[in-house]
């Protein structure tokens, strides 16, 4: 009775990894939230006299290339990396929910259309299609973020229809129907809530994904344009100076590092708490 | 005599399947040409081997999925002809109990959604008190209204698919092999259930099964399928068996007394395929007393001596 009271990401919570992580992740996002609260510097206020300064009191983990702290530009950097990426898995998920549940739901022509459609991008890398979809659109947050919802679409439209799809032959589904229960009934009462917990694991394993896109385009110079610092970003200014001052591009990879195996140790703690590891097989 | 609550006239269903690049698509008939009265208040049995279509007539009757040709009266009112919003209404009527429990209640719904479900899909309000004593009406403490399928046992969940069932009071149920999934000892209790249930709301059923000895003891006639067709209407639940094939289902049934066992005669042959049946009689290849005649014509239903039998050589 208990085990069924308490939410399971509540749950995953308890398990000494899932808490290890989770507390990380919450760390990052208080950290970003609360941003100026936490650092008497500004991101973006140069003092090329301080620069390349190594880790000190007065710079918790040293300054960049233009004097800025870097411990500022980190924090300011996750509110950057983790909207944009945030935000992209969360567009992506109403979309590919609404095509995936739609497509299974319909069959015929539309199904086989979205079918298609969405193998053809599942056989391109991600960070090809978001490149492609970058140069389209130009540089900038707003583009990332559309390119990595864009990028991560056909995922969470397979995984919804293979489980409506799944779901559809259940037997609960015709006892609805015989009580005379409507479409709309069966599809938001029964068929979204049962698909949504592996979606919703799904979701959090892709955002450790899309922040390393999101990295990975901001390296690039597509991402946030300078001076909004974010991850990628900083790690591509501390490129050219490793030798110099390796802290720069470090600090932002650890960052990185740290934070997307803290949302995969936490994804799997939810995935055992579930219980639903061969539901995200993504097979009707 | 009344007008029967049911009347199933010349209820037929086609099944297309496969169809694709360089492949014919295959039809077969899962319910052909099946007519039917069923009584108020009456039980009954529909048997057969499975794939044999009783399944099939069950959705038909209750018209969860459509019918080919035919129609399926309720009451006077043709359901076969209703737009979805009256057949919505009819559904408060007519229920249906399924043969797996496990998967016939939403794994994430409290009993509580589960027993409000029927009100809420009719529009209905529904107090908590109601949903309690629909639970105590089918043996299950209220206490357990807060639980989930998941931490029921398969005769409970039965007992609640049966609650769910009768929640808006219908008039006729269709139980579609309601015991099959569960120990001996479990079926005697909701067969029980099912009986009191029935003496006390008045309930017209129509009981599917594979179970010829438990639809004897159940139903009060016996509609007997073969091949998506009714080969035979058997008027007592005792009465003597005309058509071979029925003779030969209630031959192959063990005797639970030992000083009684006798040698099994199993049926020769294969069940021909759905998809290409030979001509005249579905049976006759498998029937003893099949003649020329039986592979060459099909039998018609027709009233024999004391009851409706479909063969041209009946025992």
């Amino acid at each position: 009775m208990s085990a069924v009271a308490r939410p399971a990401p509540v749950r995953a919570l308890g398990r000494p990894v899932g808490a290890l992580a989770g507390g990380w992740l919450a760390l990052v996002i208080l950290a970003a939230v609360c941003a100026p609260l936490l650092t008497p510097y500004a991101y973006d206020v140069q003092s090329l006299r301080e620069a390349y300064q190594p880790a000190s009191r007065t710079h918790w983990l040293g300054t960049d290339e233009f004097g800025r702290d870097l411990l500022t530009r980190l924090i300011y950097g996750a509110r950057t990396s983790l909207s944009v990426s945030g935000i992209a898995i969360f567009l992506s998920v109403v979309s590919g929910m609404t095509l995936g549940a739609a497509a299974a739901w319909f069959g015929g022509w539309f199904d086989r259309v979205v079918t298609v459609a969405v193998d053809l991008t599942w056989s391109f890398p991600e960070i090809l299609i978001a490149l492609i979809l970058v140069a389209i659109i130009g540089p900038g947050t707003t583009g990332t973020m559309v390119a990595i919802s864009v990028a991560y679409l056909a995922q969470f439209t397979r995984l919804t229809r293979a489980q409506i799809l799944t779901l559809k032959g259940e037997t609960f589904i015709e006892a609805a129907r015989s009580l005379g229960a409507s479409d709309g009934h069966i599809l938001f009462r029964h068929l979204l809530p049962n698909a949504l917990a592996p979606v919703l694991v799904s979701a959090m394993l892709a955002t450790g994904d899309a922040i390393i896109l999101e990295a990975t385009l901001g390296f690039f110079g597509l991402g946030a344009q300078p001076p909004v610092p974010s991850w990628g970003g900083m790690m591509s200014a501390g490129s050219a100076l490793v030798f110099k001052a390796p802290w720069i591009i470090v600090f932002p990879g650890l960052t990185v590092a740290v934070t997307v195996v803290a949302i995969n140790l936490f994804g799997d703690a939810l995935i055992a708490e579930l219980d639903i590891r061969n539901r995200l097989q993504g097979r009707p | 005599m009344s007008e029967p609550l049911i009347r199933i006239q010349g209820l037929s269903r086609r099944f297309d399947t496969g169809g694709g690049f360089l492949k014919a698509p295959r039809s077969m008939m899962a319910v052909r040409d099946v007519s039917l009265d069923i009584a108020r208040g009456e039980v009954l049995g529909v048997v057969g081997e499975s794939g044999c279509g009783k399944s099939t007539l069950a959705r038909l009757v209750l018209r969860l999925i459509e019918p080919t040709s035919g129609r399926v009266r309720f009451d006077g009112t043709d359901l076969t002809a209703l737009k979805p919003a009256a057949l919505r209404a009819a559904r408060r009527r007519m229920a249906m109990v399924f043969q797996d429990p496990y998967s016939s209640l939403d794994p994430r719904y409290t009993l509580a959604e589960v027993l409000a479900e029927p009100f809420v899909v009719q529009g209905q309000a529904v107090t908590q008190d109601r949903l309690a004593a629909m639970l105590a009406a089918v043996g299950l403490p209220p206490a357990m209204l807060g639980s989930h399928p998941h931490q029921l046992s398969g005769g409970q969940r039965q007992r609640v698919g049966i609650a769910r069932a009768l929640a808006l009071s219908p008039a006729f149920v269709v139980l579609d092999e309601p015991t099959a999934s569960l120990d001996v000892s479990i079926q005697a209790q909701i067969i029980d259930l099912l009986s009191g249930l029935r003496d006390r709301m008045g309930l017209t059923y129509l009981f599917i099964s594979h179970d010829l000895g438990l639809v004897r003891y159940f139903c009060d006639r016996i509609v007997v399928m073969y091949l998506g067709a009714v080969v035979e209407v058997l008027d007592r639940a005792d009465a003597a068996p005309r058509h071979p094939y029925t003779r030969a289902l209630i031959d192959s049934g063990f005797a639970p007394d030992p000083s009684r066992r006798r040698a099994i005669a199993p049926l020769a042959g294969e069940i021909p395929s759905p998809f290409s049946l030979p001509p005249g009689c579905a049976f006759a290849g498998r029937c003893p007393r099949a003649s020329d005649l039986c592979r060459r014509d099909i039998p018609a239903l027709s009233a024999g001596e004391d009851h409706p039998v479909a063969c041209f050589h009946p025992l």
